[in-house]
């Protein structure tokens, strides 16, 4: 799956995104929610959002992420994780390296 | 009730800088007998606790603190996303090192101007040759880097070399913040506000910055609220989203708020959460039940909050009343004389500014 069309941040299947440097994932236990933390901000993640990022350590391609996803929700979700990390490379939370 | 994101945690007001434009309080000697390190280590669990995630480390200047590093290693260990709001002087490589060691996740450096001279002159001291040197060990040691300017009438005109210099620099973010009134700056007021031709041209400088550095660098430009035709929304709601805790304990709901006439709270006395969630300070206004109007019956009451408590106080004397910078607000008068001031030709050339003193 190559780069789409028109798309200034689409995220290539054989890329391995990272969380930016400046941004952490985090647990926020008093919300009890997931959480990603910024310099002056938080972005507030849902249970997918949280297990896609978690993933992102540079090493796994968007294709393996997606897999590892399937096998723990036993549902599609390819398009939810390339949606979801485009947001967050034009955000500049997620980095991406081509494999 | 909600509960608070961010701690700014204010170490010290001690400063080797003397900025004419600084918000700490006048009464500098006041703030002398600032929490030891085990008091910040509590005042740090205390903040987790009650929901903390982000914990801005600010002053005057913080690296002033000889125990800095442990405040980080406490905060970090605790899992807050920790921020070192610094002039970057004392921030020599080996302390840099030790900052990283310690889980130090982001630094903001301010600068005065674009130039040596300029803002060497702002900032009161030799000072700015430091700050780039500082920026650079800080991209070397692989941490984001912020670059702060506060602008005002003196520098405000720079603002395209000032966002050439912070490129050059590599920083990830750049943050151009008009002055806000308080403190030193509300005493230097009529000096420091720029023009309203200043500002239109800065906002086109900064529009193109934008578009041309997209991706690269964020670059976050915030109004002078005097200008704006509504308050801002001040610490996101009074006891809502923010704490302060000054340099001798007292909590804050605004960073601004020491002079209101209300019970003092500290954490010399009692706990973060009980101060947070009971103390008179952070309940008086609390919501929209406290508000006057035109604020009460305004349908942008959950939008901006009435503004800044701590300005209406400054500007009326009456914490409680709508902040004079809405044009709604029945004391306006009082912001559109001066901005009506700072825009007639009629100013001396040679305006004197008060500097903040040194030490705390």
């Amino acid at each position: 799956m190559g780069v789409e069309p028109g798309m200034t941040t689409s995220v290539p299947a054989s890329s391995r995104p990272r969380l930016a440097r400046h941004v952490r994932l985090t647990f926020d236990r008093a919300r009890e929610q997931h959480v990603l933390l910024q310099p002056e901000s938080v972005v507030v993640l849902n249970r997918t959002g949280a297990d896609i990022l978690g993933l992102c350590d540079g090493q796994r391609t968007v294709t393996e992420i997606e897999e590892e996803l399937h096998g723990r929700y036993n549902r599609v979700v390819d398009d939810e994780v390339q949606h979801f990390l485009a947001r967050l490379v034009a955000k500049r939370c997620v980095e991406i390296s081509d494999g | 009730m909600d509960r608070p994101f961010g701690l700014l945690a204010e170490l010290t007001y001690s400063c080797p800088l003397s900025c004419a434009y600084c918000s700490n309080p006048l009464n500098l000697a006041d703030y002398r007998d600032e929490l030891a390190t085990a008091e910040w280590r509590r005042v740090l669990v205390e903040a987790q606790e009650l929901g903390v995630l982000q914990c801005h480390l600010s002053g005057g200047e913080p690296l002033l603190r000889r125990d800095l590093v442990e405040i980080v290693q406490s905060a970090s260990e605790l899992g807050l996303y920790t921020n070192l709001v610094t002039s970057a002087i004392g921030l020599s490589r080996r302390r840099a090192e030790e900052l990283r060691a310690a889980g130090l996740d982001h630094v903001q450096i301010s600068i005065q101007a674009d130039e040596p001279v300029a803002s060497d002159r702002i900032a009161g001291t030799p000072s700015f040759q430091r700050k780039i040197e500082a920026a650079h060990v800080v991209k070397e040691l692989g941490w984001p880097l912020t670059v702060n300017v506060v602008l005002h009438r003196q520098n405000i005109d720079v603002i395209a070399d000032i966002l050439g210099l912070a490129e050059e620099l590599e920083a990830d973010r750049v943050e151009l913040a008009n002055t806000q009134y308080y403190g030193w700056a509300l005493r230097n007021r009529d000096t420091l506000l720029p023009s309203e031709a200043q500002l239109g041209r800065a906002e086109a400088v900064v529009r193109a910055a934008r578009k041309r550095l997209e991706g690269r660098m964020d670059v976050i430009y915030v109004l002078p609220d005097y200008y704006s035709r509504y308050p801002k929304p001040c610490m996101g709601g009074w006891g809502k989203r923010q704490l302060t805790v000054a340099p001798n304990g007292d909590v804050l709901p605004c960073p601004a708020a020491h002079a209101l006439p209300l019970p003092r709270a500290s954490v010399r006395d009692d706990s973060l959460t009980r101060i947070w969630t009971e103390s008179p300070l952070f309940q008086r206004f609390r919501g929209t039940d406290w508000m006057p109007d035109p604020c009460r019956s305004c349908d942008r009451r959950e939008i901006d909050f009435g503004g800044c408590r701590c300005q209406a106080f400054e500007l009326t004397g009456d914490a409680a009343r709508t902040d004079p910078v809405c044009h709604l607000s029945p004391d306006h008068g009082i912001v559109a004389e001066t901005v009506r001031a700072a825009n007639e030709g009629t100013r001396p050339g040679e305006e004197v500014l008060v500097p903040r003193p040194h030490r705390a």
